[in-house]
């Protein structure tokens, strides 16, 4: 049974506050020393003076670091230990950019194809959090959806090459073309997806959690390699 | 998940360790309500106590004042007892205030996640077991048949479905005005599997039949695993005759094995009657509308046949420039198809 520090004795006398000394000569505007969690008060100094371009290059630096791990995808726990959101973001913007305008009726599908591909992409990465959390996962919400959304730069690169190669003609060997650079695109974020991901799961269950984000990126992929501008 | 969970809830959490503690306990995450009351509990029952002998101390105080009269030493100490009983009970009612709201908020999150837990608690042999015996009929019908009570695979399988779908679609260049691609996938695959469970419990208990929601939902879900062969099969291959076979045959024992296990467990042969028919009826009549909605080539004939008219179905009547033009690219479409 955890013993918590401060149930003393157990009498009603508030033994965490028995620290605090209230003379007269003190406002009672002071401080309490109530002990907090482990932040230095060092840290928030640092962050609030310096200039905002080291905040940004900060964060930038961060990104760009991450941006490397899903390059080449080794067991490493940085991806997992700073979790942010900026890199998903761009990433899917900007795939959701280049997707657009790729249907028969392109005045009419320009909005909706904005929103399918960030829909698709968020909902995706939800369900399959949810599901890895399900199935015992150890992996938070907020670190899962870091992981499966920088792991669709392979898809994003996978795009701009498509649209290139369209730009050079649309037969059959620049389908052929397509479909080797998008299948490869998508082993690649399945494998990387998976090598932050699986390690959270009991061992037995890996391939419960690898065949939703199978699913998905297969989705993604899919959008990609039918994409004909228009 | 419940340690990652606590660690990194952020920074109201790690204020406040004594509530931290208690969010680690225990492997499993399904919350048990003895080891709630007792880990987490005492702090706020603790909290109450001091809160309530901080209430008692104030009218023995009050009392006290009263009753005392005016002597210095006793004003002095009462009067820093009473500026020390003002800030603590004011730290205390603070501490009392946020570890309520933490907990209320941390348990119905949590609750609402791990009310689900039990359900995904499979292993992949399972799944695959589950997915083969989906396809056969069992043969027992006076025994009632075991349910899994899973929701994994159905889960998975209704996503399978939608991404077919979506794949049919693209195929098929359809266009859909109102929402998206991704919507009506979404929206019929799930409301079929949500609807058509819901309606077939809501029947099952006008029948008495033994079995309940998450029973349904399982078995409807497994069912549609036909109609992912299906229609994987025959949205990449357009053969009308091919479908049909699937549709009899791969559709129909799915159907059948769904069937059977209901059957098992009603009693009376209305009641039997009632059941089935109307599951069949509705899991074939699915796969049939899932092909026929989002299919190419019969979108070419609907618009030959049916000229400037638009379809039933959410399309829009391409332009056609002259019949006989059309007539003649349909038949070659045919002659090429049966080739």
């Amino acid at each position: 049974r955890v013993q918590r520090a401060g149930s003393g004795g157990g009498r009603g006398q508030f033994p965490g506050l028995a620290d605090v000394s209230i003379s007269q000569d003190i406002p009672v505007e002071g401080e309490i020393t109530v002990p907090v969690g482990s932040h230095s008060p060092d840290e928030d100094y640092s962050t609030l003076d310096e200039p905002v371009k080291d905040t940004i290059m900060r964060d930038l630096k961060a990104v760009g670091k991450k941006f490397v791990h899903v390059m080449y995808p080794r067991k490493s726990s940085a991806l997992l230990r700073d979790w942010d959101l900026w890199g998903p973001l761009v990433l899917c913007v900007s795939l959701a950019l280049m997707l657009q305008g790729g249907s028969a009726d392109s005045k009419d599908d320009g909005g909706p194809q904005f929103a399918e591909v960030f829909v698709i992409i968020w909902f995706g990465a939800v369900v399959i959090t949810l599901n890895s959390k399900l199935l015992g996962g150890t992996i938070s919400f907020f670190q899962s959806l870091c992981v499966l959304g920088y792991c669709v730069m392979p898809l994003t690169v996978a795009m701009l090459v498509c649209r290139l190669v369209l730009l050079a003609g649309a037969g059959t060997v620049s389908f052929i073309i397509r479909l080797i650079v998008v299948g490869a695109m998508f082993a690649w974020s399945t494998l990387a997806s998976t090598a932050f991901l699986a390690d959270s799961q009991p061992p037995n269950r890996k391939a419960l959690v690898v065949y939703p984000i199978f699913l998905f990126y297969f989705v993604i992929s899919w959008m990609i390699l039918t994409f004909t501008p228009q | 998940m419940a340690a990652a969970g606590g660690g990194r809830s952020g920074a109201p959490a790690a204020e406040w360790g004594g509530f931290e503690d208690n969010m680690q306990g225990g492997g499993s995450a399904v919350i048990d309500m003895e080891n709630m009351d007792d880990t987490s509990g005492s702090s706020f029952e603790d909290m109450g106590e001091m809160h309530q002998r901080m209430k008692e101390e104030e009218e023995e105080e009050a009392e006290g004042e009263a009753g005392a009269g005016e002597e210095e030493e006793d004003g002095e100490f009462l009067g820093m007892k009473g500026l020390r009983g003002q800030l603590g009970r004011q730290v205390a009612d603070q501490m009392w205030q946020v570890g309520k709201r933490q907990a209320s908020r941390a348990f119905s999150l949590y609750a609402n996640i791990d009310i689900l837990r039990p359900y995904f608690d499979v292993e992949p042999v399972q799944v695959r077991a589950r997915l083969l015996e989906s396809m056969i009929p069992v043969k027992m019908i006076n025994f009632p048949q075991k349910i899994a009570g899973e929701l994994y695979g159905p889960l998975m399988l209704v996503f399978t479905l939608v991404a077919i779908l979506l794949h049919g679609m693209k195929t098929s260049d359809t266009i859909i005005r109102e929402g998206t691609l991704m919507g009506t996938a979404i929206g019929t695959c799930f409301g079929y599997w949500l609807g058509v469970s819901s309606f077939m419990y809501f029947l099952a208990y006008l029948c008495n039949a033994q079995i309940t929601m998450v029973q349904m939902l399982s078995l409807l879900g497994y069912g549609l695993f036909g109609h992912c062969i299906t229609l994987f099969v025959t949205y990449n291959i357009h053969f009308h005759s091919l479908f049909y076979i699937f549709w009899l045959v791969v559709g129909g024992l799915s159907t059948l094995r769904m069937v059977a296990v209901l059957v098992s467990r009603t009693v009376g042969h209305t009641q039997r009657l009632i059941l089935c028919g109307t599951l069949a009826a509705l899991h074939m009549l699915f796969l049939l509308y899932l092909h026929f909605a989002y299919h190419k080539v019969v979108e070419g004939i609907l618009d030959t046949l049916e000229g400037p008219n638009v379809p039933p179905f959410q399309r829009v009547a391409r332009d056609i420039p002259a019949v006989s033009n059309a007539v003649l690219n349909t038949t070659a479409k045919a002659i090429a198809l049966t080739l």
